[in-house]
């Protein structure tokens, strides 16, 4: 395929997923509208008001930026774990198998996707979040970079979870087990100066954490971490959950017989 | 002369240990509509999807147009369309989305996939229908939209494995002409079934597979005069109380306006008739008491199990 050809065809692998969200919207963009609302209100507004101040913040201005990346990684995840696997289920992934398409062009395209639900998700929160409180962007280059980044990090999560996958069990299990542990311990609603040396210790091993402290660093300049190292961090997962993911689509692993 | 479809020892084995393919070998050349046939299990779905690539072969070759699918295979799917057995397309995309989206796949650009879309769906009677959701439409227009959508790209050759498994006679019809029309115009198509009917209607060259082996690969007419004998019934205008002097055929009464007689091969029927005209016995119509075809492949299976059984 020469390069437009291969243009075309990615181009219409993220139409086809941003149809895919965008048509079953009340099962994919509202949800976590909601979810994140009843945080901004429980968690921001009646709970927050009662604990004062966190990261020199007041609890609503820490807790949003934690709750707007929870949505992004969450949604972007989903969103590609439930498509490709639904691809599979129902066999038009051999649409894309069967054509001239390579292999890096069709993760590619559901990453992407993957990446614009997170993101449309991310948009939307952030401007329900308006409501309850100012959201001043200290650095704005470094906020967009590091939410988009973890939308591609567990885009491409997702996608390894769907190939592997041979139930819709399966793709709720990392979720359910992994990724919510992760996000919740992960310094959305905490500061982790609060904890212990040794628990902090302990966070550091969480990848969410860099992403939620990278973002918090760019809406409100404070972080817990290093946010030089998140970005390496990131960008390090990305490659390695790459190489996996092309790895796993070259030898057509449950792809191909 | 390149053939559009060159297949050279080709096997597999599936992980379970289970041997799919043996070596097989055949060759399909270009302007051909060629039927693949076998049994349930035969190893036809198993070659098909190597040649697209779902199926991963473990020993052979595939070319298609002169292209080894090891060494250019996105050059050898461009020329390539496949309408798979099973419905594989998403149950709740709108029809015109799933041809279209195709012809993206295969790098056509929107205006191009579109027109083509158009030209497909209305040929093969979906255009009504573009905006309804795949899971609405009956088992028929499933078929047909699997057929649009290999067709997107204008494939050079066309695989349909099992394109009328449970299609009505009359859409049946109605799709084999414009398989019929779009050989015509190039195409060159294989085509599985287990209409026998519908492979010695539309096909030119076969290929029978059984349990991952090739036990005939020639052309239908070829086949069919290996025939040694047919049976034909025979319709009466006269009412028959006893099976009439039939000569030298082998005939018996089916009923008081129905004849059964096996014609061997070198027979005449003009003797048949001659025969029966003596006795004032019209005949009114006359047909094969079963598929020519199908006589064939099953007396081919029989043998090349009778053959296994020796071996034994």
């Amino acid at each position: 395929m020469n390069t437009d050809a291969i243009w075309t065809s990615f181009s219409t692998i993220l139409r086809r997923e941003v149809r895919r969200f965008t048509r079953i919207w009340p099962q994919t963009l509202v949800p976590p509208v909601i979810t994140m609302s009843l945080y901004f209100v429980i968690f921001g507004s009646l709970i927050g008001s009662r604990i004062g101040q966190m990261g020199g913040f007041s609890y609503m201005e820490f807790v949003v930026p934690g709750l707007i990346m929870m949505a992004v990684i969450t949604n972007s995840y989903s969103n590609v774990a439930s498509s490709f696997y639904s691809a599979k289920f129902q066999r038009n992934v051999e649409e894309l198998l069967v054509s001239p398409t390579p292999n890096w062009i069709i993760m590619a395209g559901y990453v992407l996707g993957g990446v614009a639900r997170g993101l449309i998700v991310g948009f939307v929160v952030t401007l329900i979040a308006l409501f309850f409180t100012n959201l001043t962007v200290q650095h704005i280059g470094l906020t967009v970079s590091i939410v988009f980044l973890a939308a591609v990090l567990f885009s491409l999560a997702g996608f390894i979870n769907a190939i592997y996958a041979n139930s819709f069990d399966d793709i709720s299990i990392i979720p359910t087990f992994v990724l919510t542990p992760l996000t919740y311990l992960g310094g959305v609603f905490y500061s982790i100066e609060l904890l212990s040396p040794f628990f902090q210790g302990l966070s550091k091993l969480n990848p969410v954490l860099y992403m939620v402290n990278a973002f918090r660093y760019g809406v409100l300049g404070v972080s817990d971490i290093n946010v030089f190292w998140a970005f390496v961090g990131v960008l390090v997962f990305i490659a390695l959950l790459s190489a996996w993911g092309l790895h796993l689509m070259s030898h057509g692993k449950r792809l191909r017989h | 002369m390149t053939a559009a479809l060159s297949i050279q020892n080709l096997e597999k084995t599936y992980d379970n240990g289970f041997r799919a393919l043996k070596g097989i070998s055949f060759e399909v050349q270009p302007g051909d509509f060629f039927a693949l046939l076998g049994p349930n299990g035969a190893g036809k779905s198993t070659t098909i999807g190597i040649i697209c690539s779902l199926v991963r072969k473990t020993g052979g070759s595939v070319s298609i147009f002169g292209i080894d699918i090891d060494s250019n295979f996105p050059a050898a799917k461009q020329m390539l369309g496949v309408v798979p057995q099973e419905f594989n397309f998403s149950q709740f995309e709108k029809v015109y989305d799933i041809v279209c989206t195709q012809g993206g796949f295969y790098g056509m650009p929107r205006n191009l996939a579109e027109e083509r879309t158009e030209k497909y769906l209305k040929q093969l009677g979906l255009w009504d229908k573009r905006n309804v959701q795949a899971r609405m439409l009956s088992g028929g227009m499933k078929r047909r939209l699997m057929i649009a959508r290999a067709l997107i790209h204008e494939p050079r050759l066309l695989i349909l494995d099992e394109p009328t498994a449970g299609v009505d006679i009359e859409l049946r019809r109605s799709m084999w002409t414009f398989l019929e029309e779009i050989n015509r115009q190039g195409t060159t198509i294989i085509l599985t079934t287990h209409y026998l009917e519908e492979a010695e209607s539309l096909c030119r060259n076969i290929a029978i597979i059984d349990k991952g082996d090739i036990v005939e690969n020639t052309s239908i007419k070829s086949l069919l005069k290996t025939l040694s004998r047919e049976v034909f019934i025979l319709d009466t205008a006269n009412t028959l109380e006893d099976c009439p002097d039939l000569g030298d055929f082998d005939g018996r009464l089916l009923d008081e306006h129905s004849l059964e007689v096996t014609v061997e091969k070198g027979q005449s029927l003009t003797d048949l008739f001659t025969s029966l005209a003596a006795q004032e016995i019209t005949v009114t119509s006359m047909r094969n008491r079963a598929n020519r075809l199908e006589e064939l492949f099953v007396s081919l299976l029989a043998d090349e199990r009778d053959a296994e059984g020796d071996e034994q």
